[in-house]
Order: C-alpha cells, then sequence, then structure tokens
C-alpha cells in the first residue's frame, strides 16, 4: 500500500491525480500540478484534515480551472432565496456540489467545523451531491461558507434554476414507501391469518374461523382505501377522460375482490380474498416504486436559466453592485470579467471582447467584436473585463426567446408505451369473459352467476402484467445506468426501441471539445520546432496557446524583438533566426487559407502551416456505419462546413448534412422529419440545440461531464458511452421483446385462472397460490432475460 | 384454547409498533439518502494532537 502510494506520488498530483507538468509545486514532499491543488492541500494540512488523502490516493477535483467569484451572495434578496432556514443566530444552507464523488469527500464535508468553528454542523447527501451546512450567521457570512468549501476545492454549483427546485421536495416517494408498508403489513398479518384456513380447521376450531377472517376483513381496509387509492383514483380519471389503462382493471379487480369478500365473510359463507388483495396492492405498488427511480443529482429539465449566472455586476455612478439577473433593464451598464457568461443582449461599450459561442450557436471559433456592436446572450468571454450596455431584458434576449417557443409551452406527448396499448384490449376482453361468464350461469344458478363473474375479474386482475414492464424496465435501466447513459424514466427505452432516424449535432456531440488537435502539413527540424513553441508561448492567443500545447516542449531559447498582431500574428526573433507565424494576409504570402491556419516563416522561407483540427469522438465512425444500416442519418451544425467533406463518409446523402443551422433551423428541421412519419432521436450538446432536443422523439444531450450544464431532454450520455450507442438501442429492443414474452406468459396464468373462475370454482386458495406465483414468475423472468440481453449486447 | 385471542391481539400490536416507528423514520427523512450513512461509518475519529492542546 505504502509503495503503491509512493509510486503514485512521484508521476502524478497529490491532490487530484492530474500527471506533473515538469516544474511542479512542492509542499512538504508531495508534488502537485497546480497551484490551485497545492493551497488545497496546505488549508487541510494546517487544520490536521489530512486523513482526507488517507481515505482515497488523489481524492481531489483538478483546481486548474478559476473559481467562480461570490460576490452577488452578500446581497441579502439573493442570499434569502438560497437559504433552507435562518434566524438571528443560525442558518441552514443545502448546496449542490458537483465534484462529490468519493469517501473522502464525504469526510472533508462533515469536517468543516474544524477549518472554520463558526459552522456548527455539515451533512452530506452522496447520492444527491448535497451538502446542507449549519453555520453562525453573526461570526461568518454566507459568502464566506461558499468560499471556504470553494478553497477547498469543493465549489458549489449555484444558479436560479436549481434554487426553485431545491424547493419541492421528494414527498411522493415517501409517500409509496409508506403506503407499501402499509400494505406490506397487513398482507404479512393476514398471510398468517389465513394459513389456518389454506390447511383447513379442526372441528374444535371452528370458532377461531369467523374470529381470524374478521381481523382479516380489518387488515384489508386500509390496504383497500390508503395504500390502493391512487390505482382508484387513476382509473377514474382516465376513465372519465376516455381512456382505458392498465388500472382500471386493477381496481376494478381490487374493488370487486374486496365487495364479494366483505360478503362471505359477513354472511359467513367463506374466506374471502382478502390475502389475495394485500399481495396483489403489495406487489403492483413494488412494481411502480422500482419504476420511480430516479437520478437525484442529474436534472432533465435544465433550460437557459441554469446555464446562465445568479448575479451579474452593475457599474451604477462609479460603483460596482452585484444585481440578480431578473432584475436587469435596459440601459444597465454592466460588467462582464473574463470567463464570465453575457446574460442579455448587450452593446459593448469598453474593452475587448472575444467570445466564445460555442454553446449558444454551435460555432466553435471564437467571435472577436468591436465597440459599438450588439452582442446576443449566451457568449462567453475570453479576454479581459468588458464594460456592455444591456438592450433587452434577459427574459427578452435572442437566447431566452426561444424558450418562449410554443414547443416549450406545451406537454410532451406521453410515450405510448407497450403497457398502456395491451390494457387497452386486455380490459375489454376480460370484461368480455366477466358478462359471458355471468350470463351463462344467470339462468341456472343466480350465486353461481355472481361467483364466476366476480372470480373472472378477481383472477384476471393483471397483476403480473402491471409488473412485467416495471420490471424489464427498471432492470434495463440500471444497465444502462452501469453504462453511463442516464435516462429520464423508463417509458423512454420503449421509445428508444422505435428510432428510425437519428440526427446530430456537430460542435461538443460528435466532436471532442477537449481534443482538438493540429495537424501540419510541411517539414519542420525538431529544432525549428523548439523555436516556434518558444515563440508562441508569449502569445494569449488561443491558437497559440494550443500550439504551445500540442508541441509539448519545454521553455527553452529567449525571444527578441516579439511583435503580435492580435488576432493575425506573431513575430519574433529566436536563436538569431527571424520567425513569422499567422495568417497569410498577415504574412504577405498566398496561400489559401482554410478554417484556423496558422503559416510559418522561418528566415522569410516557407516551412508550411498548422491547421487546427476537430477531432471525431473515439468510435463515431463506427458508431454511424453501424447505425447507417438500419436508420436515416442526418447532421444539423451550427457551424460553417469547413468540415463537409469529412463527414461525408459518414452519411449516406450529401443533403443529410446541414450547416449553418439556426436553433430555430434545427427545431424546424426535426418537425419536418416527424411529419414524414419518422421517429426521431436527436442527440446534441448545446443550448442550441435544446429547441430540437426537446421537439424530437427523443433527445439526448451528450455531455463530457454529467454535472456540466446539459440542455433539458429525454436521456443524458456520456461522452465516454458513445460508441455504445447501437449497442444501447440493440437493447432497448430486447427489453421490448421481453416485456411482449412476459405479457404472454401472465396471459397463460389468465388463462389457468379463467378456466377455474368460469365454472364458478375458483376457490380463495386457489387465487392465494396463482396470483404470487404468476408475480415471481414475471419478477424472474424479466430480471433474469434482461441480464441475458445485456450480457448478449456487450453491456454488462 | 382460548389463549390464541389475547395473543393474537398481542402479535398484531407489537407488528403495528414496528409498523409505526418504520413510518416515523420514513417520515422523518431517514430513507433520503441510503448511501452516506454506510461510508460515515467507518470514518475514524482523529486523535487529538497533544501540540494542538498546548498552543
Amino acid at each position: 500500500m505504502n509503495e503503491q502510494l509512493n509510486i503514485s506520488i512521484d508521476t502524478q498530483c497529490y491532490h487530484c491525480g492530474d500527471s506533473l507538468p515538469l516544474s511542479a509545486f512542492q509542499a512538504d514532499d508531495k508534488q502537485f500540478c497546480c497551484a490551485g491543488c497545492k493551497s488545497v492541500y496546505l488549508i487541510l494540512s494546517d487544520h490536521q484534515l489530512s486523513s482526507y488523502y488517507v481515505y482515497n490516493a488523489v481524492p481531489g477535483a483538478s483546481q486548474k480551472k478559476k473559481a467562480a467569484h461570490f460576490d452577488y451572495l452578500d446581497e441579502p434578496a439573493i442570499a434569502a432565496e438560497l437559504v433552507d432556514y435562518t434566524d438571528d443566530h443560525t442558518t441552514v444552507l443545502s448546496l449542490y456540489i458537483p465534484a462529490i464523488h468519493c469517501s473522502s469527500c464525504i469526510w472533508l464535508l462533515e469536517n468543516l467545523y474544524k477549518i472554520n468553528p463558526n459552522i456548527t454542523a455539515s451533512r452530506t447527501d452522496f447520492p444527491k451531491k448535497q451538502v446542507t451546512v449549519t453555520f453562525r450567521n453573526q461570526q461568518i457570512s454566507l459568502r464566506q461558507v461558499v468560499e471556504l468549501l470553494s478553497s477547498v476545492g469543493y465549489e458549489p454549483l449555484i444558479s436560479l434554476q436549481d434554487m426553485v427546485k431545491k424547493q419541492q421536495s421528494d414527498h411522493s416517494e415517501r409517500n409509496l414507501v409508506t403506503k407499501i408498508a402499509v400494505a406490506g403489513f397487513c398482507f404479512a398479518n393476514v398471510m398468517m391469518l389465513s394459513f389456518p384456513d389454506y390447511f383447513g380447521f379442526a372441528a374444535f376450531e371452528q370458532n377461531f374461523k369467523s374470529f381470524f377472517n374478521w381481523i382479516n376483513l380489518a387488515l384489508g381496509v386500509p390496504v383497500l382505501l390508503y395504500s390502493a387509492r391512487d390505482y382508484f383514483i387513476s382509473a377514474w380519471t382516465n376513465l372519465k377522460n376516455g381512456i382505458l389503462n392498465l388500472d382500471f382493471p386493477l381496481a376494478l379487480g381490487i374493488a370487486v375482490m374486496f365487495i364479494r369478500s366483505a360478503i362471505e365473510i359477513i354472511t359467513q359463507s367463506g374466506p374471502g380474498f382478502i390475502d389475495t388483495l394485500c399481495s396483489l396492492v403489495f406487489f403492483i405498488l413494488i412494481g411502480k416504486w422500482m419504476q420511480q427511480r430516479t437520478y437525484h443529482y442529474l436534472s432533465f429539465e435544465r433550460d437557459y436559466r441554469s446555464y446562465f449566472p445568479v448575479a451579474v455586476t452593475c457599474i451604477a455612478d462609479g460603483k460596482e453592485r452585484q444585481a440578480p439577473l431578473n432584475e436587469l433593464k435596459r440601459g444597465d451598464r454592466i460588467l462582464i470579467r473574463s470567463n464570465e457568461i453575457i446574460p442579455a443582449d448587450a452593446i459593448l461599450l469598453k474593452g475587448e471582447a472575444r467570445l466564445d459561442f460555442s454553446f449558444v450557436t454551435g460555432e466553435s471559433l471564437a467571435v472577436e467584436k468591436v465597440l459599438g456592436e450588439v452582442i446576443y446572450a449566451g457568449g462567453r468571454q475570453l479576454m479581459g473585463a468588458i464594460e456592455l450596455e444591456v438592450l433587452k431584458p434577459v427574459s427578452q434576449s435572442y437566447l431566452t426567446k426561444l424558450w418562449n417557443n410554443e414547443t416549450f409551452a406545451a406537454e410532451k406527448d406521453p410515450i405510448q408505451t407497450f403497457s398502456n396499448t395491451a390494457s387497452k384490449y386486455f380490459s375489454i376482453a376480460l370484461l368480455l369473459i366477466a358478462s359471458a361468464a355471468g350470463l351463462f350461469w344467470i339462468n341456472t344458478d343466480l350465486n353461481k352467476a355472481a361467483a364466476a363473474f366476480t372470480a373472472v375479474l378477481i383472477i384476471a386482475c393483471p397483476c403480473a402484467l402491471a409488473l412485467s414492464s416495471p420490471f424489464t424496465l427498471a432492470a434495463v435501466l440500471s444497465i444502462f445506468d452501469k453504462n453511463k447513459f442516464y435516462l429520464k424514466s423508463t417509458a423512454v427505452i420503449e421509445e428508444l426501441a422505435r428510432i428510425s432516424t437519428v440526427v446530430f449535432d456537430k460542435t461538443g456531440t460528435i466532436t471532442n471539445p477537449e481534443a482538438s488537435g493540429f495537424e501540419f502539413k510541411g517539414t519542420l527540424r525538431p529544432e525549428e520546432k523548439q523555436m516556434l513553441s518558444d515563440l508562441a508561448r508569449n502569445s494569449g492567443h488561443p491558437l497559440s496557446r494550443e500550439l504551445v500545447k500540442w508541441l509539448d516542449l519545454p521553455a527553452l531559447y529567449p525571444v527578441n524583438l516579439y511583435r503580435e498582431q492580435v488576432g493575425r500574428g506573431i513575430t519574433g526573433t529566436v536563436n538569431g533566426q527571424e520567425l513569422r507565424i499567422g495568417s497569410a494576409a498577415f504574412l504577405g504570402i498566398s496561400v489559401k487559407d482554410k478554417g484556423s491556419v496558422v503559416h510559418v516563416l522561418i528566415d522569410d522561407c516557407y516551412c508550411g502551416y498548422f491547421r487546427s483540427e476537430q477531432r471525431w469522438r473515439p468510435g463515431f465512425k463506427e458508431l454511424a456505419l453501424k447505425l447507417g444500416q438500419d436508420k436515416d442519418l442526418h447532421l444539423l451544425s451550427g457551424d460553417q462546413d469547413q468540415d463537409r467533406e469529412l463527414l461525408t463518409p459518414f452519411f449516406q446523402r450529401i443533403q443529410q448534412m446541414h450547416f449553418r443551422q439556426s436553433p430555430q433551423d434545427k427545431l424546424d428541421y426535426i418537425l419536418n422529419l416527424q411529419d414524414q412519419g419518422q421517429k426521431v432521436m436527436m442527440l446534441g450538446d448545446g443550448l442550441n440545440d435544446a429547441g430540437a432536443l426537446r421537439q424530437s422523439n427523443l433527445g439526448v444531450a451528450v455531455t463530457d461531464d454529467i454535472n456540466n450544464f446539459s440542455p433539458g431532454c429525454d436521456a443524458i450520455l456520456d461522452g465516454t458511452a458513445f460508441d455504445k450507442l447501437p449497442r444501447f438501442m440493440r437493447l432497448a429492443k430486447d427489453a421490448v421483446k421481453v416485456i411482449h414474452m412476459s405479457f404472454l406468459i401472465s396471459v397463460l396464468y389468465n388463462v389457468i385462472g379463467l378456466f377455474f373462475a368460469v365454472q364458478g370454482l375458483l376457490s380463495p386458495l386457489m387465487a392465494a397460490i396463482l396470483m404470487p406465483l404468476s408475480t415471481v414468475t414475471i419478477i424472474l423472468f424479466t430480471t433474469l432475460s434482461a441480464r441475458f440481453y445485456a450480457r448478449k449486447n456487450n453491456l454488462l | 384454547m382460548n389463549i390464541i385471542y389475547p395473543l393474537l391481539g398481542l402479535s398484531i400490536v407489537i407488528a403495528l409498533l414496528f409498523l409505526g416507528a418504520f413510518l416515523w423514520a420514513n417520515k422523518s427523512g431517514q430513507h433520503d439518502d441510503m448511501y452516506t450513512p454506510s461510508v460515515r461509518i467507518l470514518f475514524d475519529d482523529q486523535p487529538e494532537e497533544p501540540n494542538d492542546q498546548q498552543t
């Protein structure tokens, strides 16, 4: 163990595990990749919190990204919306911290009081990635608490939307568990009291019989009125709307079971079916619970509000002030620092604007703006601080208008599931058989007619049927989950099986934003590479920085006579030779530029050029070929068409690739495909895809970090699992097959039961055996076959 | 065999107590986070360092 630790210390950062740069940061005898990691380590070791590094090796998150500033938390209005509870002394605050990922995180976050004793308690909820902090608000402010968290590497994510979301607690899930508990309690006790009846009472025990039955009936009441309540409500509202879903035969079966049991017990003519009733309700509630499992830490409903910051710096009368976004109005002067997002359409007043709009438009190249130009909301400033005058409030800006589109106002049609379709016919068939059985006996024996009619409704109560979908889909959902494909609900799986057309976004979806690289056309000697690297090191231009990173050489030579023309090129003398790199126009040579190209001249001798190229996500080629076999593939990009030729092999027809698409164009394109009867799956990542994701039958957000912002969608796919998509789709198809098979099995059980029921021969014992037996069969069959198919598709 | 009556009543009352305890736990949010406590219990208390108390 110790040896292992030592080895890892030598090659990677002690805090975050990233590989070390040539000149590593040092503290004690540990090495760090950046100043951020080192400072976290120092804070922790100062407060005797070094155990953080004991529970897990390299537990920290990389601190290379600059932390945001939290000035706005001093605004009382914003703070009031954030906190859970506050009085004169104490404040309780829950924060969402995406960086939480291991036991060391839990340990450190629960020992915050050792760093600042004014934090009286802190508790981590690992699955939700939340920390609830209690602190003395007289001694430490909200902002200081957040900054403290940030300083130890756990920066909370605070956004307008997540604040609202937090207030809706998960009471519905707790309620369901309560219902299951009550049903389970009654089920167990009823079974205990029913067993004597199954084995038969002796003559001297007859007086117990009615006593047991009465207790059974009493135990059946809470199951009927409380646990099964939702089924009655749902069946009734659906019936009013003319929909026959599975809840109708369930509710009918439950009601009939209880009424017949009550009559039998009161008239002392039989033991009734309370045991079957309780087991039925218990099992279907468990099925419902399986289906409701959600990802607490993922949000599928995000819109622009969680992308934008909570507040922005306003300048009024020469003073800076933090203002909440919704208070921003026309004419306000705002200050945007480097790496901040422009929240509203505005005019540039001061500073140099170089903006990354890739998330909004899909355009991967940064955009430069000059003074007096209009800048649309959503861009991220890359250079220094700029000042802007707001033109439109946030809610009316170009970007946010997309959300006021009617696609977003309308509720998406619920996904048509197999069990909904099947249950319609099932209900009708059930009612027909029940009435036929009743009518057949009505002339000979009225009692027998009633018995046959009710027995059919009881035995055909679709318990197994109601469980086949939830158990199959829940099993498949957890297999997807293990493979980093997160679905909003189980119904999405059935939709996935029906997809006929797949539409891709380009930037960030099929290209990997982090892994853009260079290719060099021409010849360079190692010595020349070294000089290039030294020259480019002086420039702050993104291309220069990427070039330095790509060349990966240590600094060696000093640069003389360095000159830079921003956005055009740089020149300098390195090691006695004159180097000029930049655009063709800057260098005065006649070569055609295409995309982001950097030409290289050494001593006026043309050496060739670098081209920045985006790389496809690993596995995209195979994925496109596999999916292309039986599905239509389309490409919608907000970008220029410089990659058209590279992409042509992947898309069958040239007219299926579209470039320079606005968010609205994308949405309309999807609509058009749907009008042609296609079931469309859209894969996107940015705000510009939000409309299309929402409109498509199945919107999948592709992201490299599931904790980052992703627009509203039906599913979130981790970038590393991108190549598994065809397998996911095959498994979804198999899942539907499993549902069909288990449907057949449960119908088979029903037929056996019906054979006795129509003859009026159904005994309570038979019902009590048949119902759990079919349920257990279905649960076993669905979970086992879901695993079998997952193995077959190489997903387990 | 009349002992069955009080015994049965008693068994149901005891079972009800457990049900009540479960419902109370559920309502107070004990089942909201099913993972963190399992990790929390494995953390050791750190021994207080003697230097600490002197300073």
